[in-house]
């Protein structure tokens, strides 16, 4: 399987706020990043933390956030490890 | 048992777990103090500073450090890995950058290279803090930066690491590896401090 993401590829968090664990921090949910690279593929934690075996294996990347983005205000980035599946194109496309 | 951490509910929790798991035959005997030990023993911010010192002093190895610190690190007898494998990233800092490491969802940390975790790593105020308002959060801890410095907040998770290369502090051209080694702090392979 291709990575979806390359490096440099514009993404939006999706907003999920699911019941259970998510690797998907609060602060982090419906911004705007790029992704910086790709780091290995890794079982999707919010599968695996409810006990179960049937965690999809997905790539999980490097993606920076600018912290206007995240908080309105800071000249600073901040660099998140997000699973694939918390990101969608930055147009919305699949 | 695991009986250092600082906070007195997660010490009690934790004793519950482990006296669960011995009781129901699932760890045996002093299992897991025989893992703890293993685990930690040798697990030091020396470490960390050793691998700075060589890629102060050896360009090709920090070439290798930064594209693939997991495999750079073990040329030198370390491994990122705790239980599960783990990816160590090195992230450099410039006279333009400065790179600092967190974990807002736990306390996620390369014990093997840094030794176990300050306990202001795993508060919530630093947790929280951190990636919200860096430049006061180091002012703190007597890091002042210039302005045109640009600062990146590393997240980690249980898959990724991060160790931050420091900057060699000027006037060191003439100090060996070891020397250099000494020089280097914890908090600046943490990127809470500088050189």
């Amino acid at each position: 399987m291709t990575d979806r993401y390359r490096p440099g590829a514009h993404v939006r968090t999706v907003r999920h706020d699911p019941p259970h664990h998510t690797r998907l921090p609060r602060y982090a949910r419906g911004k705007h990043g790029v992704v910086v690279e790709p780091e290995g593929r890794h079982p999707l934690a919010d599968v695996r933390s409810q006990g179960r075996d049937d965690a999809p294996v997905e790539q999980v990347y490097a993606v920076r956030f600018a912290a206007r983005e995240l908080w309105g205000e800071g000249d600073h980035h901040v660099v998140l490890d997000l699973w694939e599946s918390y990101l969608e194109w930055e147009d919305g496309a699949s | 048992m695991s009986g250092t951490h600082d906070d007195a509910l997660i010490s009690r929790q934790v004793r519950r777990l482990e006296t669960l798991l011995e009781d129901r035959g699932v760890v045996v005997g002093t299992a897991l103090d025989e893992m703890l030990d293993a685990f930690l023993s040798g697990a030091t911010p020396l470490n960390g500073a050793r691998v700075v010192a060589r890629a102060w002093t050896d360009p090709a190895y920090k070439e290798r450090l930064l594209a693939d610190g997991t495999t750079a690190v073990t040329e030198l007898g370390f491994s990122a890995g705790g239980v599960q494998p783990q990816r160590l990233r090195v992230v450099e800092n410039t006279a333009r950058t400065h790179n600092v490491v967190v974990c807002t969802l736990c306390s996620c940390y390369p014990v093997r290279l840094l030794g176990p975790s300050p306990s202001w790593y795993k508060s919530e105020a630093y947790r929280s803090r951190v990636v919200r308002e860096p430049l006061e959060v180091l002012r703190e801890f007597g890091v002042e930066l210039p302005s045109s410095v640009d600062v990146t907040v590393w997240d980690s998770s249980a898959e990724t690491r991060y160790l931050v290369l420091p900057l060699r502090p000027a006037g060191t051209e003439a100090l060996t590896e070891r020397e250099l080694a000494s020089l280097v702090t914890r908090n600046a392979l943490i990127g809470t401090g500088v050189l």
